[in-house]
């Protein structure tokens, strides 16, 4: 019994780096600009379709890497054309648009690829498991932590070390005194868009491998990533990594205890920490307004 | 923003003008609706988006194959038949009960068809029975349809959960083991089919030394899997469907569990198979029809005729499709008239003939059930057959009629109207 | 006293809405589709007491939809209540969860509400989804109809007469529309518009915002389970997905298409949506996309909507 727990916590501790990976995305998006971006998984779901169609012209690698930088530039597109004309009105038209956005998408997605599920070819050396004992943990698995590790790692060195991070930091706590100081505040949105995208693209890539690849792939990760971001805290990126993590042992968990709960369980804890601290475990004060 | 550039608001305008000419050059192809007055009219209301999109569309490619071929022989009673199509969507049963009646109050329909989803099957086949139209079920799986819900107006080609448990509970207690573990989606598809190999198994010997509900649509199934192996099974059942299948399957050959333990579950479909890499297409099933199926008949000619509308062999529901259409058109022609509840009672205990039945076994709707019971094929997925979409490996051939259990045991008590 | 052109207005929208079912029958619809549209109106109308007259945006109003849905289905199928004792349980449950929820959140505002509406929403849907032996889970709860509704002098068959279940809605939504009317002349309710206006200036004029922002959540979640009650009588069916959040957004947009800042708005969205869709999806397989431009189509060119175009100008 000892053993299902830990292995369950162990790979619950895989899966929600998976989901921090999402959520981080999604709440670099809303920290900066106040929008809530449904169509988030829809962007995912591109990510990996990206990949799998560039993967008999370039390979799994070389759809790794290029297949997210593509569905980051379709996402510039995106806000330059209907989200930032949005900026500084009722966060109401932000939501709608980015949710019939995510109804396009999977719609788009199922015309061009078909609603049939097709098979996503990952590299076969990744697919064996570490061993006979620790068979959950895969090759594949393994390298989704490292890349998620690298991307979330270079994210954080982005925000801390360049200048355009600084910037997003700072925009996310005063943007208007950031553009007064001469910082084009267009730009930058834009760009932290992009970035946010980027990682949905580069989940996308991820959860193909892992999940099979259909034009709902993305509908059933967004319900997750909002709650990470709640439990976490908003306007924490830290929180929203803490948030992914704790989803993904929790539901680790209740899968050993109540298996019937597993779904619930990320929904219970959203509950007790908007009961217990409102703003999240690390979430900022004065956020909620 | 104050804005009132007259330009501004004409550019706007033309914007809007544009689109709405632009969308009306897009829909163009895809309008799905001619209509002709005299027609005999037959109502399908099944998924076209969402989770079993790709199903709802085979079941589709099926319904427009006979349509035609019904056509070409003359159609139904000397007039011509049309197939109306509305989508129900993959899940909401408002929307699916709306084209139910839309197409029943609204279109007229003489056959209603429909749904993939078992829970939307049961709520339209409450407005078809509340409205007196014969409704044939292509793909929806609840024993309910046929059970406990049953209707004098609802008839059913796919199988019963308990039929397919049955089908393959012997081969699998035979060849692998009795110790059972199972993974069963939490819904009443899922909750049945596991009573039913429950059942199955325990008669044989089998034990069920532990199982999981999983909620449907779950992507990861990690943690099933590591409870799985722990309870150490001879045999792991994955009796879920759609996606949840595509992803438990991957997920337990990424881990190799294939290589521990056989996998193994009642229903599987070619959809699924078709979307999981060669490596990971293994384990014992039943599918409820396959393409390939050398010595029997008019086969060949179905998969021809589908690989030359589709350019894939058509699955399961491909043939659903076919079957409901052709049973409306069989049982006017039998009852000689159009009146649902002659049409219902001519389809008691009906044959279907050879080219329709498209298997070993003969197909009839058994009489006070309304079920079809044909064949069932039990085998092997496999990565690589004769043929580039041969992913299934046939065993055994089983007889509809010899696994269907007694009427008695389905809990159908049927009331015909006075 | 309304100025003369508005009573024209509602008088209009009142005999539109007493003859649908013939009209609705002569442009090519079906007596079910303007039921239907009568129900989303109120879910509509309802949600806009909240988003449009005190200017808080709840993404999650499908909850307490889909709760007076269930608990009016419950009723009928184990307690074999009446139709109109059904509906009862199913607004009297929604409201119980409303308040309570409401006072867990009433302090937040913007996204952050947004974001928990959502949420909690998804809680009930989830509820609804693995409380399998009582909700029937993902397959919903079936096997009940709604029943003739008998006043003692006369019998009203509201499951066999669709016109007849039409007027029945039509009575309920005009009793709902009557109360929120009311509502909003009273002082609370202006006070409710000042909230909208500018929070922050109604504070300090004393307006107590907290118990004022909690009480406007009840009374929409209350109409909008009113809707959710009608809607599983017009189905004899309800399931899950009258609690997701793709339904809370379908309301949102309704009001916003017909025009937030107007009280019969969402029920002009409403009735726009529910017959686009309906329509749609008849002749394409792409409605989605058809839909989620009309999302985005609104949100860019039509933000103040129908009514709020005809009032003058499309943005200001």
């Amino acid at each position: 019994m000892t053993q299902v727990v830990l292995f369950n916590v162990f790979n619950g501790l895989i899966v929600g780096a998976f989901y921090a990976l999402m959520a981080l995305g999604l709440s670099l998006i809303l920290n900066l600009s106040g929008v809530i971006n449904f169509a988030h998984g829809g962007f995912l779901a591109l990510g990996a379709y990206l990949a799998y169609t560039l993967i008999p012209y370039i390979g799994f690698w070389g759809a790794l890497i290029l297949a997210p930088p593509l569905t980051a530039v379709l996402g510039l597109v995106v806000e330059r054309l209907l989200i930032r004309p949005l900026y500084g009105q009722d966060p109401l038209y932000g939501l709608l648009l980015t949710f019939g956005l995510a109804y396009i998408f999977e719609d788009v997605t199922r015309f061009i690829w078909g609603a049939q599920s097709v098979p996503f070819q990952v590299p076969a050396w990744l697919m064996t498991s570490l061993s006979s004992q620790l068979f959950f943990i895969t090759g594949y698995r393994v390298f989704m932590v490292i890349i998620v590790t690298v991307a979330v790692g270079g994210l954080f060195a982005v925000l801390k070390y360049t200048r355009l991070g600084m910037r997003i930091r700072a925009g996310t706590r005063d943007l208007d005194t950031v553009s007064t100081l001469g910082v084009n505040v267009r730009v930058l949105r834009s760009l932290n868009f992009g970035i946010g995208i980027y990682m949905a693209g580069l989940a996308g890539v991820l959860a193909a491998g892992l999940l099979g690849l259909s034009p709902t792939i993305g509908a059933n990760l967004i319900m997750p990533s909002f709650v990470a971001i709640i439990v976490g805290g908003l306007g924490s990126l830290l929180g929203t990594l803490i948030g992914g993590l704790l989803i993904g042992v929790a539901s680790g968990l209740a899968a050993v205890y109540f298996p019937s709960a597993t779904e619930a369980v990320i929904y219970v804890m959203m509950g007790l920490v908007l009961l217990v601290r409102p703003r999240g475990l690390l979430g900022e004060e004065g956020r909620m307004h | 923003m104050a804005n009132a550039n007259p330009r501004r608001i004409s550019r706007r305008r033309l914007v809007k003008s544009g689109l709405a000419l632009g969308g009306a050059q897009i829909f163009g192809p895809f309008v799905m609706r001619a209509r002709a007055a005299d027609a005999v009219k037959i109502g399908l209301d099944n998924p076209l988006t969402g989770t079993y999109a790709a199903l709802g569309k085979n079941e589709l490619v099926g319904c427009q194959m006979a349509l035609e071929a019904i056509n070409a022989k003359g159609g139904v009673l000397g007039r011509p038949v049309e197939l109306i199509v509305e989508e129900s969507t993959s899940g909401d049963a408002g929307v699916a009960v709306q084209k139910a009646r839309k197409l029943i109050d609204g279109d007229k329909v003489n056959f209603l068809l429909g749904n993939v989803n078992s829970a939307l099957s049961l709520a339209m086949a409450q407005v078809s029975n509340e409205k007196g139209v014969l409704h044939i079920v292509p793909g929806g799986h609840t024993d309910a349809v046929t059970g406990a819900s049953c209707h004098w107006n609802v008839f059913r080609v796919c199988n019963t959960t308990q039929m397919e448990a049955n089908a393959v509970a012997s081969a699998l207690v035979k060849e692998y083991g009795k110790r059972w573990y199972y993974i069963t989606p939490d819904y009443a598809f899922g909750h049945t089919l596991e009573a039913g190999l429950i059942k199955a198994a325990t008669a044989l010997g089998g034990t069920r030394v532990g199982g999981d509900l999983t909620p449907v649509g779950t992507v990861d199934f990690s943690s099933y899997l590591i409870k799985a192996q722990a309870a150490n099974p001879d045999v792991i059942l994955f009796l879920l469907g759609g996606d949840d299948m595509l992803n438990a399957l991957k997920q337990a050959v990424q881990f190799g569990l294939d290589k521990k333990v056989h996998l193994a579950g009642a229903q599987q479909e070619m959809e699924p198979l078709e979307g999981l890499s060669p490596e990971a297409r293994i384990g014992t099933w039943v599918m409820e029809w396959y393409w390939n199926q050398p010595g029997v008949p008019h086969v060949a000619e179905f998969v021809e005729a589908t690989k030359k509308r589709t350019g894939r062999v058509p699955t399961a529901r491909t043939w659903f499709g076919y079957v409901s259409t052709w049973t409306c058109a069989l049982a006017a022609a039998k009852a000689k008239s159009l009146k649902a509840v002659d049409m219902a009672r001519a389809l008691q205990d009906f044959h279907l003939p050879p080219e329709i039945a498209l298997g070993p076994n003969p197909a009839f709707y058994r009489a006070g059930q309304n079920q079809l019971l044909a064949s069932l094929f039990v085998g092997e997925a496999q990565a690589k057959g004769s043929a580039p979409d041969d992913l299934f490996k046939v065993t055994k051939v089983v007889d509809g009629a010899q696994v269907a259990g007694p009427l008695e045991e389905s809990g159908c008590k049927m009331t015909w109207p006075t | 006293m309304k100025p003369a052109r508005v009573r024209a207005f509602d008088a209009a929208v009142c005999l539109l809405l007493l003859f649908m079912p013939f009209w609705m029958a002569a442009i090519g619809g079906y007596t079910e589709l303007a039921t239907r549209i009568v129900v989303m109106g109120l879910a509509a109308m309802s949600l806009n007491f909240l988003l449009g007259f005190t200017g808080v945006l709840s993404f999650g109003h499908a909850a307490y939809f889909g709760l007076g849905a269930y608990g009016t289905a419950m009723a009928i199928k184990y307690l074999g209540a009446g139709t109109i004792p059904a509906m009862a349980l199913g607004v009297i449950v929604a409201t119980i969860a409303a308040m309570v929820i409401g006072a867990l959140i009433v302090r937040l505002r913007g996204v952050y509400f947004a974001m928990v509406t959502i949420a909690f929403g998804q809680v009930f849907y989830f509820i609804a989804f693995r409380w399998n032996a009582v909700t029937g889970g993902d397959d919903g709860l079936t096997g009940w109809h709604r029943l003739p509704i008998d006043f003692g002098f006369v019998k009203l068959d509201i499951f066999q007469n669709d016109k007849a279940f039409y007027y029945f809605a039509l009575v309920i939504f005009a009793v709902c529309v009557g109360a929120m009317a009311k509502i909003l002349d009273s002082p609370f309710g202006r006070s409710l518009i000042a909230i909208r206006e500018n929070e922050r200036r109604a504070r300090f004029l004393g307006v107590p915002i907290e118990w004022h922002v909690w009480l406007s959540f009840v009374i929409s979640c209350l109409f909008v389970s009113v809707a959710g009650a009608l809607y599983a009588l017009l189905n004899n069916f309800t399931d899950p997905r009258a609690l997701r959040f793709d339904l809370s957004g379908n309301f949102v947009i309704m009001a916003v298409l017909g025009g937030m800042r107007s009280f019969w708005g969402p029920l002009i969205g409403a009735a726009i949506f529910v017959a686009l869709q309906d329509y749609v999806s008849s002749h394409t397989q792409n409605w989605m996309s058809v839909i989620g431009l009309v999302f985005v189509l609104v949100v860019r060119f039509f933000p103040r909507g129908v009514l709020g175009m005809l009032r003058g100008g499309a943005k200001a």
